[in-house]
């Protein structure tokens, strides 16, 4: 008689890029499926894909197939595409689908996911609170299609949100051609993840780039083929209209089961929600620690919750995230993470911030340390910076007491003890060396090389041994050391 | 008289002339030959000093019981002092109480002896080698991405036409000075944590230096894959027409679009895109090559880390076309030899797999033998130490051409381990650290005192000539392993102490096999014609593999859908930092030679710690002063010398040091699930000033 336990059932709801990773982690930890038996259904019909590079299929950079996320082939684990979930019953324990059929779960996982907000604003939906003509979101592949099939080379196009993904949208449509304006209501672009004096610089990239940036200004009307109405009663002109503004999370289904809902499902370190059998991931989640709208922290997330359901690590916590922006716009290297400066508000006297502002260069870099310990960043084309502090913070290690080599990076000449003396690495042979082969005789290449070995290692030296050689034969005298 | 032969030391296998001076030592001059161009390091410059080191063991030495001091005896008291105590292993605990330790040093004569003498004269399954340390998990990834493993599957002549080499945790510039010549013209990418000659002399030449957080290579490369299919250079006919799967694999890589990699990585976005960027332009023109090395081989994930980049030259149409390709730099001088004749724990002559019933029927009849009386496969090289002495475990172990109380990984347990022994025999030339610890010692022949064949990085088999003859009292490999053989009742034509006849019977052995040697004679080798295999008896060499198929039943190559797994060891707050070992340019591995010649030892008397200057000034480290490296399994001492090029998060030391300054004192044997390799490259580790010892 068999007396292991039958595997534990699991349900994901969502087959996003955090639904995904979830049943991928699974299958990892348990490729033989005698732990669980996982099901994971999604409203899409396309197998899951990295949402992240959408902007990169505008720019034309990847195809959709070239985006698409890997499926698992354990049997145990089921994916099915282009079915919703309508209901659950955490009683019964059953997820109704739409195609009228229903699972069975242990334990449940809500990876709903986000929905792009349109603004309640002129023009730009329909009746139905659909995007109205000439207008899309861009959250999903079926957007990005839209997006496609509105712009053309050469024709303008309004970006409605100068965030990261309004930013990168604008770089990916000046790749096909576009006259881009991004349109922002805040004081200045990406104003949740850098200060003021960075995003003036940023923008004036983004301009060099044929980008028109219109921020602190208000739209108030979409006009179909025209464009876009601003406060101060400008029009934006755009054959189309692409909203970035903001996501808001898949609460519903949770909501209508009875559980805790605030902007999302709310969860604790266990990713479990206000029901104990019942979990979420990812951006329909609200954890205390935030990060939701990031990639990095859903996928943590799906990788504790997966060592938890599957038994493999029980006691895996999620302890919330550091999150880190990384733009994605070819020609920009924008990094930003934790704490935004605040000309006004940064009063503790413990905050160090080093600062480098460099409008001409289009660069613009700030560090904020406490306790030597990095607390946030703006780096604005310090590529090799980026990737050390980003290490430096997402490990809680401590800076470098030169802050301003740090932002250099790594120096690119080879340390000074390789480059005094010695000629020859591989046989040891420095410049004294040499020299005294010559005093004693040695005229020729070859003649040093018998002596002293130089050259007859990689032969790398061959040149530097032959310049030695004709500056010896000009010295008159002997030629001295030092 | 002059004698043409090789180096003894790396896979390079530089030629060498050795010419006796009057007072019968012997000097050495370099030889015109591909690999080496005429050049040498100082290590081949320097390597007939061994020969004559005033501690050469000329006599056997046995303790004759654990507390008793190592005493000489002569050759006949140790073997049947041996004999008699393996015979009453068997008879009490069966043939598996008894292994066998090998090595990549090892000519394949003797691999393949030592292979036979461990199944056959003690039926033991119980054998494997330290190559695996070296080049298993490259091994294992180019076996089920190709069907079969050749180091170099082209001349190394090849490379110095190419556009772009990427080298991945390859550091030649110091462990194999005179490839560099080959790499002169083309661009290199270098993956390395550090910023090592290798990766200085890239920058000089107008290439990249990536340095990747050690344990994120697998991550790199899959970022690789991604940037150079989203640049459009991807060879889709090549992936159409000469592989399969490479959909999953792709899939996995879209995962690690550069901006993401980054943050793991800590290279930055920019670099991985420049990078794919010349590699895939090189690429285009058929002329470029990936080549990986121990950095990236040795870890927990190496296996999949090969993968990873064998993935990336498969989608770039690299491999089996002339002028591009994958390759792995084999490290020991006979690492590529002595992984095909059967002294690892699952394999056969011929690079057969021991399970595999028309291969045992094959060495059978070689062997004159019952196929079923050869044992099945055993335990792996780290495996196979630590169970030494544990009940289930082995209770003598006999080490040729090793010393793995320097090589292995946590040295504490090795210790633990040999020390538990009933018999631990060692047969080298000089009392190395584990023989120190041994109940017998045999004093052995050293390299140019005794012929036989090598299989260098290309897979090109070379002779290796006798120069000199050993000093009396010292006997050969194969006559130990003859007078073993005979004591345990085997006859002696079954362990010819003469190599050709040795190697007569291995080309018997191989022949079938995927590593077929039997075309390759005393005749031809002594011709120095290019002999690569496989060289089935009567067909020319192959010089280049793949060129028409892979060796696969289909024919094609395989993608291997990898992804990402965490070390082993995470830093925690007692250990903040990664230590990461590996070779410099003075020595050579445990430094059981190296440390015996006087240029070499007293140019790198003591272990050196390569650290960040902040790095160092947080830990109260100064320049020359001495530093504790601290893991959770040990301590080891290193002298610190500041490198401002440094990773913040990753010091080094070099493993050519024993005791208070080993390594391996810090490492784990965690291991690859698939290779067996353990993870060498990556301790959490924290820093202490030391005093001075």
């Amino acid at each position: 008689m068999n007396t292991s336990p039958s595997p534990r059932r699991i349900v994901v709801i969502g087959n996003g890029m955090v639904g995904a990773r979830m049943a991928q982690e699974t299958a990892r930890l348990d490729p033989q499926g005698t732990r669980v038996h996982l099901d994971l259904v999604g409203t899409e019909h396309h197998p899951s894909y990295n949402r992240v590079l959408l902007p990169s299929v505008l720019a034309g950079t990847h195809t959709p197939e070239q985006i698409r996320l890997p499926v698992p082939d354990t049997p145990t684990i089921n994916v099915r595409t282009g079915v919703s979930a309508t209901h659950i019953d955490t009683t019964q324990r059953e997820v109704d689908l739409d195609d009228g059929t229903h699972l069975r779960f242990d334990e449940l996982v809500l990876a709903t996911g986000a929905r792009a907000v349109l603004p309640p604003l002129a023009g730009v939906t329909t009746p139905d609170g659909r995007p109205a003509q000439g207008v899309s979101t861009l959250r999903d592949l079926a957007d990005c299609q839209r997006v496609l099939s509105l712009v053309r080379p050469g024709a303008p196009v309004v970006i409605l949100g100068g965030g990261v993904l309004g930013l990168e949208t604008a770089r990916g449509l000046i790749e096909r051609g576009a006259r881009v304006s991004v349109v922002e209501s805040s004081p200045w672009i990406m104003r949740r993840q850098i200060d003021q004096e960075a995003a003036h610089i940023l923008a004036r990239r983004y301009e060099e780039l044929g980008v028109s940036v219109h921020t602190w200004r208000v739209a108030t009307r979409w006009i179909p083929d025209t464009g876009l109405e601003l406060d101060d009663a400008r029009l934006v002109p755009g054959e189309a209209l692409v909203v970035t503004a903001g996501v808001r999370a898949n609460t519903e289904l949770a909501q209508q089961a009875g559980i805790e809902v605030d902007h999302g499902i709310v969860i604790d370190d266990h990713l479990t929600t206000s029901h104990s059998r019942v979990h979420a991931i990812g951006d329909c989640a609200q954890h205390p620690g935030g990060g939701a709208g990031l990639v990095h922290p859903g996928w943590e997330q799906a990788s504790v919750l997966a060592r938890r359901l599957s038994g493999t690590e029980p006691g895996a916590r999620y302890r919330g995230a550091r999150p880190l922006t990384r733009l994605k716009a070819q020609g920009i290297e924008l990094t930003a993470f934790g704490h935004v400066h605040d000309p006004q508000g940064d009063q503790d006297p413990h905050l160090e911030t080093l600062t480098i502002s460099d409008p001409a260069q289009g660069r613009y870099l700030r560090l904020s340390v406490r306790d030597q310990r990095l607390v946030g960043a703006t780096l604005l084309g310090f590529p090799q910076a980026a990737a050390t502090l980003s290490q430096l913070y997402d490990t809680g290690a401590p800076v470098p007491a030169d802050r301003l080599a740090l932002a250099q990076g790594p120096p690119t000449a080879p340390p000074e003890q390789n480059t005094t003396t010695l000629v020859c690495r591989c046989n040891a042979v420095d410049r004294e060396d040499i020299e005294q082969a010559w005093l004693d005789g040695a005229r020729t290449r070859q003649a040093i090389a018998d002596r002293t070995r130089a050259t007859t290692g990689c032969g790398g030296c061959v040149p530097d041994l032959d310049a030695l050689l004709e500056q010896m034969s000009h010295t008159p005298t002997a030629p001295t050391t030092g | 008289m002059t004698t043409r032969t090789h180096c003894p030391y790396c896979a390079l296998q530089c030629a060498m002339d050795l010419t006796p001076t009057p007072q019968g030592r012997l000097t050495v001059s370099p030889a015109p030959f591909p690999t080496n161009r005429g050049g040498l390091c100082r290590k081949g410059w320097t390597s007939t000093e061994v020969l004559t080191t005033p501690d050469r063991l000329t006599r056997p030495l046995l303790r004759q019981h654990r507390d008793a001091p190592l005493t000489e005896v002569d050759w006949d008291t140790a073997l049947d002092h041996i004999a008699e105590q393996l015979l009453k292993l068997r008879t009490h605990l069966g043939p598996d109480s008894v292994a066998v330790f090998g090595s990549g040093a090892l000519t394949n004569e003797k691999a393949y002896l030592l292979g036979k003498f461990a199944r056959l004269a003690l039926g033991t399954s119980q054998i494997d080698y330290n190559g695996r340390f070296c080049m298993s998990s490259a091994a294992a990834a180019r076996n089920r991405a190709f069907g079969l493993d050749r180091g170099l599957p082209f001349p190394l002549t090849d490379l110095a036409c190419a556009q772009v080499v990427l080298l991945a945790g390859a550091n030649p510039a110091e462990t194999m000075p005179p490839m560099m010549g080959h790499l002169s013209a083309p661009r290199l990418i270098v993956i390395d944590p550090r910023r090592t000659a290798t990766a200085q002399t890239a920058l000089d030449q107008g290439g990249l230096h990536l340095a990747p957080r050690p344990g994120t290579d697998l991550v790199l490369a899959l970022s690789l894959l991604h940037t150079v299919g989203t640049q459009g250079h991807l060879d889709q006919d090549y992936i159409d027409q000469r592989t399969h799967g490479f959909e999953p694999a792709w899939e996995q890589a879209t995962a690690w679009w550069p901006e993401h990699a980054e943050l793991l990585t800590g290279v930055p976005a920019a670099q991985i895109h420049a990078a794919a960027d010349l590699l895939g332009q090189a690429a285009r023109d058929h002329s470029a090559y990936i080549l990986t090395g121990r950095g990236t081989e040795q870890h927990t994930t190496g296996t999949d880390t090969v993968s990873a980049w064998i993935n990336l030259a498969l989608a770039l149409g690299l491999p089996g076309r002339p002028g591009s390709g994958y390759g792995c730099i084999t490290g020991q001088g006979n690492g590529q030899g002595g992984r095909e004749h059967g002294q690892k724990a699952d394999q056969l002559p011929g690079y057969r797999r021991i399970d595999d019933p028309d291969a045992r029927a094959h060495i059978a009849r070689v062997w004159d033998t019952d196929p079923q009386d050869l044992p099945g496969p055993g335990r792996s090289a780290v495996e196979l130490l630590n169970a030494l002495g544990t009940p289930n475990g082995p209770r003598a172990l006999l080490t040729f051409g090793s010393n793995p109380a320097v090589s292995a990984p946590h040295t504490f347990r090795t210790h633990q381990r040999l020390a538990a022994l009933d018999l631990l025999v060692v047969a080298d030339f000089v009392l190395s650290q584990t023989a120190a610890m041994a109940h017998v010692v045999l004093p052995v022949a050293q390299w140019a005192e005794e012929s036989g064949t090598m299989t260098n990085l290309e897979g090109r088999v070379l002779r290796r000539r006798r120069a000199t003859t050993p000093p009396p009292g010292v006997r050969t490999d194969l006559e130990v392993l003859q007078g073993l053989a005979t004591r345990l009742g085997q006859p002696a034509h079954r362990f010819p102490t003469d190599p050709d006849t040795a190697l007569t019977e291995l080309g018997a052995a191989s022949a079938g096999g995927m590593a077929d040697y039997s075309g390759i004679t005393p005749q031809r080798l002594a011709c120095d014609q290019p002999l690569y295999w496989p060289m089935p008896q009567n067909d020319p060499p192959t010089p280049r593999l793949f060129l028409e198929s892979f060796a696969h039943p289909d024919q094609r190559a395989r993608f291997i859908a990898v992804s990402h797994r965490p070390p082993a060891e995470a830093p925690d707050p007692h250990h903040p930092l990664i230590a990461t070992t590996g070779r410099i340019m003075g020595h050579y591995q445990t430094g059981a030679q190296t440390h015996r010649v006087d240029q070499l030892r007293t140019a790198e008397p003591v272990a050196h710690l390569e650290v960040h200057p902040d790095t160092a000034a947080r830990a109260g480290l100064t320049d020359e002063g001495w530093a504790h490296l601290t893991s959770p399994r040990g301590t080891t001492l290193a002298r610190v010398r500041l490198d401002p090029t440094a990773r913040l998060d990753t010091v080094f030391v070099p493993f050519h040091y024993a005791h208070a300054q080993a390594a391996n004192n810090l490492t784990s044997s965690a291991l690859d699930p698939t290779s067996h390799m353990p993870e060498f490259k990556l301790s959490a580790v924290r820093l202490e000033p030391a005093p001075p010892p």
